[in-house]
């Protein structure tokens, strides 16, 4: 079977798999070859039972489905519904936080305010009165202000929106008519409006497209990382460890996967007490590593080393070292207990809408945190003491890196070149070219892509032009993987102008090297982050977020969480590169709305280019082009 | 020789070889581009229906083939090395009379071109060592294609073994005859 040739960790696991005949995606991929053309083109349509219906993409066949529907109407109801699929996740996961939250603060669960400081900043920007009340009181009151977001019914903006959304961004909003008001109406109102007999018009369903992208950023992303920052705290900078060499053969391995925190927290917390039955069960301790986003929750507040990101989920089960692999919500590939199962390793689902056959079933609830941390921890011992003495195969990779770059630690640095204005020496070295631009990274590591290291090599690309690197979700672990959130890395990879900012940066934040040139700024609900850096920075200049000379990359595209995202991103008016192409290539006009008609709407773009060298080169073109436009 | 085979009973109607002919017979060979193209490709296989199944109809590339009996200008000709059937373009003048005596409804008439278009057998990926693009593209296996023996034998073989199991199933235990015994250790 011939393999692919991945990173050298991953390619070693996934040639140990082949060797002892279990399948991995590589294969299960290689099945799957060719894709469907109608399927990758978008135009097949299954919302009714007169179909499904397929639209002749070279027009010998049938143009039209049997209600009449033609390419472009159901390319874009299709990508509608991959939106809400996003925007479900991450409304669904702020959701999660914010009534675990609310259960803490009403005494029913073991949780605290981790960040007072946020949280009276979140409730000043909501309006809330501050003064001479309780924490639990305002905190409450924020809750509320969350729910409505869920509940209202008066059509006003969303308060998430008015939060945090760019006052230019959102009169513009108000006037394309997307400004939305209630995410779950507005999920609600998407499946409905897709669903046979309804909204045929492709450039309705492409604003609608726009208004689940709003739902995406506000009341998932932005609603989760300000509550998750709130409870348990707000990211601040450390060294950490990255690759699946972090697992300790002597130690009880617990890799926790998903995305939400109030679970992965909690089993931190607990494997912390439990040490000294691990111990006396013969382990030298228990070594919790991060999986995915959870993981790179973990990682960015507790220094938790980035194990695996989403394609080396499954991978990392081959080393037979991981006693218990405890995952939430989101992006867990069901193969895992399939692979588990062939060692002694637990896969523990926790959520009662996510359960795997084969996996052991916990079901987490906030109210009994502390009680089934314990379990799923002692869950992990006893995988340990099956495992002990037994072979196992750690790939010996890891690399090192500086993280935790959220927007307040990246303020708290700059404060230091410039107490009052701190957003001033950025903006002074962007305008001086030193920084020539920068370039958000988010999403996945795509099986499909992943061979040719299209982020980490775009990455390089962008850094030797001086084009800074953000970055969050399982992008971040790829960086972390390759080095480049390693201070040597800017002195590696930077062009001079980059470099000589970093290293002033690095001064100024104590340290004797310089930053690293890629940032990770946290787990994928935290392109909130990145978004609020952008805000800051247009607010600073006084200009639309779409005249900065930045833009947005989901170099290695899998998960519809990335296409709401990236129409979020879209609607503030960003460039957004996309590998490989979202399935809009059967609609003339789906193709050419969001890759030419979106710069007279918000200033954004879809980018579509599959190589990393070229895709480097055309965000380049697309930043020279943002500065000219500047004078700068 | 080889051919492809068609297991009807596999075929799902994707159209999948459809989109793949298509493709393969574009300028580009890369779908996302194909469907820009102008004139479009024209697919060479077509996903008919026929009772409760459906049928890919393609040439057969017949041993005796009435189209090429029928050219008036020597446009069809046979490819010595796989035994398939081609058009000539340059000798094609576009009367269809080789449609009009395909029993197969094999060939179509490309009015932008002006010439008789059909299945080439994919004839360079073959000779290549690929398999055609419809074969490849076909999720269920409906689509065969080997040495014209290989795939009889693999009938009879599964032929055969319908009818083994069916005696199988229906045979009494009782006393062992020699023959039965020869078969406990390994078959007959």
């Amino acid at each position: 079977m011939a393999v692919k040739n991945f990173d050298r960790p991953t390619q070693m696991l996934v040639e140990r798999a082949a060797a002892l005949k279990i399948d991995t995606g590589v294969q299960r991929l290689e099945a799957q070859q060719p894709q469907c053309g109608f399927g990758q083109l978008g135009t097949c349509c299954r919302m009714c039972y007169m179909g499904p219906c397929r639209i002749d993409p070279f027009g010998e066949g049938a143009t039209m489905g049997v209600c009449g529907a033609t390419a472009d109407t159901i390319v874009c109801r299709n990508l509608l519904r991959e939106e809400v699929g996003g925007a479900s996740s991450h409304v669904g996961h702020a959701r999660h936080v914010v009534a675990s939250f609310k259960k803490m603060l009403e005494g029913k669960a073991p949780y605290r305010i981790a960040d007072r400081e946020k949280l009276m900043e979140v409730a000043s920007g909501l309006g809330i009165e501050t003064d001479g009340r309780s924490d639990t009181e305002i905190a409450l009151e924020v809750v509320e202000k969350a729910v409505e977001d869920v509940t209202r019914q008066d059509d006003g903006p969303m308060n998430w929106i008015r939060l945090r959304a760019p006052a230019k961004e959102m009169e513009m909003w108000r006037d394309l008519g997307i400004l939305v008001s209630n995410a779950h109406n507005e999920i609600e109102e998407a499946m409905h409006r897709t669903s046979m007999g309804n909204d045929a018009d492709p450039v309705n369903l492409l604003l609608a497209c726009l208004r689940i992208g709003l739902v995406d950023g506000y009341a998932g992303l932005h609603m989760a990382t300000d509550f998750q920052d709130i409870m348990f705290g707000t990211p601040e900078p450390r060294m950490i460890e990255a690759n699946m060499g972090v697992l300790e053969k002597e130690k009880v391995n617990i890799a926790i996967h998903g995305h939400n925190p109030v679970l992965s927290e909690k089993i931190l917390e607990w494997a912390v007490k439990l040490e000294d039955e691990a111990v006396r069960e013969g382990a030298r301790g228990i070594n919790v590593v991060g999986v995915c986003c959870t993981g790179n929750e973990l990682t960015m507040r507790h220094g938790v080393p980035m194990a695996a990101h989403n394609l080396q989920s499954e991978v990392i089960l081959l080393t037979g070292a991981v006693d218990a692999m405890i995952v939430d919500m989101q992006c867990i590939w069901p193969s895992s207990t399939r692979i588990a199962e062939c060692f002694d390793t637990r896969v523990i689902t926790t959520e009662s809408f996510v359960k795997i056959p084969g996996a052991v079933h916990v079901a987490f609830e906030p109210e009994h945190a502390d009680e089934e941390a314990q379990r799923i921890v002692r869950l992990a011992i006893e995988g340990f003491k099956e495992r002990k003495g037994k072979e196992v195969f750690i790939p010996a990779e890891k690399s090192v890196g500086l993280i935790g770059f959220s927007v307040e630690a990246i303020v708290k640095v700059l404060r230091k070149l410039n107490p009052e204005d701190p957003l001033k020496p950025l903006i002074d070295n962007i305008v001086d070219g030193n920084i020539y631009g920068a370039v958000g990274f988010a999403g996945c590591p795509s099986i499909k892509l992943r061979a040719t290291e299209m982020t980490d090599r775009m990455a390089v690309e962008l850094l030797r032009r001086n084009v800074l690197v953000v970055t969050t979700g399982c992008t971040a672990h790829i960086c972390a993987q390759a080095g480049l959130m390693d201070s040597a890395a800017t002195e590696k990879y930077c062009g001079e102008g980059l470099k000589a900012v970093l290293r002033a940066l690095g001064e100024a934040a104590g340290l004797d090297v310089p930053l690293p040139p890629v940032w990770h700024m946290g787990s994928c609900v935290d392109n909130s982050r990145i978004a609020s850096l952008l805000c800051a920075l247009a607010g600073r200049l006084d200009v639309k977020i779409s005249q900065l000379p930045v833009a947005g990359s989901a170099p290695e595209l899998v998960q519809e969480k990335a296409v709401s995202i990236g129409t979020w991103l879209l609607a503030l008016g960003l460039t957004v590169h996309i590998a490989p192409s979202p399935r809009i290539l059967g609609s003339p006009v789906a193709t050419k709305t969001l890759t030419e008609g979106l710069l007279n709407l918000t200033g954004g773009r879809a980018y579509v280019e599959l190589d990393p060298v070229k895709a480097a080169e055309g965000l380049y073109d697309h930043i020279t082009e943002k500065r000219k436009a500047l004078g700068i | 020789m080889r051919e492809v085979f068609v297991e009807i009973e596999r075929c799902t109607a994707c159209k999948s070889c459809e989109i793949a002919c298509s493709v393969q017979h574009s300028k580009s060979k890369d779908l996302f581009t194909a469907i820009l193209e102008r004139p479009a490709p024209i697919r060479r296989v077509h996903v008919e229906r026929a009772l409760n199944f459906s049928f890919p109809v393609r040439c057969m590339h017949c041993l005796d083939a009435p189209c090429m009996a029928a050219c008036p200008v020597g446009a069809m000709y046979r490819d010595q090395e796989l035994g398939s059937v081609h058009v000539n373009k340059e000798r094609c003048m576009g009367c269809w009379m080789c449609a009009m005596v395909c029993p197969f409804g094999a060939i179509t008439a490309d009015y932008v071109m002006k010439v008789a278009r059909k299945c080439d057998f994919c004839r360079k990926r073959v000779k290549e060592g690929l398999l055609p693009a419809c074969v490849e593209a076909c999720p269920t296996g409906a689509l065969r294609f080997g040495e014209t023996e290989e795939l009889v034998k693999s009938k009879r073989l599964s032929a055969a073994e319908r009818a083994a199991k069916a005696v199988a199933v229906s045979m009494e235990p009782g006393e062992m005859t020699p023959l039965e015994m020869l078969r406990t250790m390994g078959g007959v």
